[in-house]
């Protein structure tokens, strides 16, 4: 399996997209999250009058320049019927992405060693349920011969690396709310050890649909009381929280061996030094509830880091805005850091954004090397009155400036799935 | 031009995306409009719905150009 002899190569991130319900491209979402703002809006784009959840975070409509969504930028239109939402929004973020990083492989060899690795949690559900409804009308024979590659989650790394002939490890995560750390850490174990030189990384998810709200709201997952208000509804460690906000989007990051990074000159934004996975052997939705699974997972990402707790100054947290998850995690940190806790900050940034599924991990793992890059910790929005004091710095409602080097995020999903990856400042 | 083949063209151009001048009766979808296979297959199927006749799998084959979808649908529509 592995050269013998050979020691893991590094990985860096050299370039970052995201779509995300706070907009189009990383430096505008990011200005707007540390700035406080919050993506979640009332539902407008489907008929919500039969759910009890209301609110979601969507990509908002608008133009590149001004950091909206408009597919024909992004997609020949011929092309956009082809492919489900959650494909658009990959494709969005990682075209960002690529170009960010600056990499064009010029021969074949560059191409082969480039791979993408982009997943989601669920896939084309609203596709599915418009093609269950030709079949239920009598008319199985009219389905589009575009349903299937349309739904199929891998498809997104398949129309990034048509896009752009990268013909290295063409792979998809699949793990629920943890996809996005999944992919991240496996395609940056890909290229320590060896599969290739460049990954193109992250989480695609488009479930804000009719079905995808009721099947959520089915599992008494979302948040219900707050639809009046929709940018006070996630609300992480807050004692009013009811239940997370659906959100849609996706974040793509370039992973890349440090030593490809350097000969080319490229921008280093951070390095991927730790990743742990977990699982909690425990119930099909809920967690674990010592959070034994969410502590095992953190403490197999610093041990690959090779760094002590103590030397992570920031945790982007999985931190849903659900009764007992958020307090599970936070007494996981807790145990975890020990006396260290009191240096720590802690964010979710799912208050601004919502709970983006299986783009969640990416997303966030995008924020946590801004954090790191720009020395500030974004906020969590609507933290008014914790429902528990603790040591750790939980961010309220305004960023902080503080050094940050390493930066540890979680992700954590249906199945018992855990996940933690661990950034440090660029070499 | 026929009313089959006015609305040949303006299905051929939605679907493909592509210039409507460049839909020629003797233009072959795949060769010189840019589909794929599984766009052939979409387009005969909107023919199907549009022209409200039945196209079997190896009659579809054989429409390779907007001449042959003209063509056939003239010879079997009711």
């Amino acid at each position: 399996m592995f050269a013998k002899g050979a020691a893991p190569r590094r990985v860096v991130v050299t370039g970052m997209g995201i779509a995300c319900p706070l907009g189009l491209g990383v430096e505008r979402v990011w200005q707007r999250l540390t700035g406080g703002e919050s993506g979640i809006a009332a539902i407008q784009s489907f008929d919500v009058s039969e759910l009890p959840a209301k609110v979601a975070g969507q990509v908002p409509v608008g133009t590149r320049e001004n950091g909206g969504l408009d597919l024909a930028e992004w997609i020949p239109v011929k092309d956009q019927k082809k492919m489900d939402r959650f494909i658009q929004l990959a494709i969005v973020a990682a075209v960002e992405a690529v170009e960010d990083s600056g990499w064009k492989p010029e021969d074949e060899e560059g191409r082969c060693a480039t791979g993408v690795m982009i997943g989601s949690g669920i896939g084309g559900l609203q596709t599915i349920y418009e093609a269950a409804q030709v079949v239920a009308a009598g008319r199985a024979k009219r389905i589009s011969p575009f349903f299937i590659p349309s739904a199929l989650i891998n498809l997104a790394s398949g129309h990034v690396s048509i896009r752009f002939g990268f013909k290295g490890p063409n792979h998809s995560a699949v793990t629920a709310c943890a996809t996005g750390v999944h992919a991240l850490g496996d395609a940056a174990r890909l290229i320590a050890l060896g599969d290739a030189d460049v990954m193109v990384a992250g989480g695609a998810e488009a479930a804000v649909s009719e079905i995808g709200m009721a099947g959520f709201c089915a599992s008494r997952a979302l948040s219900t009381g707050y639809n009046d208000t929709p940018t006070a509804a996630s609300r992480p460690w807050d004692e009013g929280r009811d239940g997370f906000v659906m959100g849609e989007g996706a974040g793509v990051v370039v992973l890349e061996e440090l030593e490809h990074a350097r000969k080319r000159g490229a921008k280093i934004y951070a390095e991927v030094i730790g990743y742990g996975m977990s699982g909690d052997a425990h119930h099909i939705t809920a967690p674990s509830d010592t959070g034994d699974g969410a502590f095992r997972s953190m403490r197999a990402a610093l041990h690959s880091a090779g760094v002590e707790p103590g030397e992570v100054q920031y945790v982007n947290a999985h931190g849903t805005s659900t009764p007992l998850g958020d307090d599970l995690e936070l007494g996981a940190v807790e145990r975890l850091w020990g006396d260290d806790a009191r240096t720590l900050a802690m964010s979710s940034t799912k208050s601004a954004i919502g709970h983006l599924l299986g783009a969640a991990g990416a997303v966030e793992g995008i924020f946590s090397i801004l954090a790191i890059r720009d020395g500030v910790a974004p906020p969590t929005l609507n933290l008014e009155k914790p429902s528990r004091e603790s040591a750790i710095d939980r961010v309220a409602k305004t960023a902080q400036e503080r050094p940050i080097k390493v930066a540890l995020s979680n992700s954590f999903g249906f199945g018992g799935t855990n996940a933690s990856i661990v950034f440090r400042a660029a070499p | 031009m026929s009313e089959t083949a006015e609305k040949v063209k303006k299905i051929v151009v939605e679907h493909l995306g592509v210039d409507e001048a460049k839909v020629t009766e003797d233009a072959s979808f795949i060769d010189d409009l840019g589909a794929d296979s599984l766009d052939t297959v979409e387009l005969v199927m909107a023919f199907e719905e549009a022209f409200g006749v039945e196209i079997p799998d190896d009659a579809a084959e054989k429409i390779t150009t907007v001449k042959d979808a003209i063509a056939y649908i003239d010879g079997h529509k009711s």
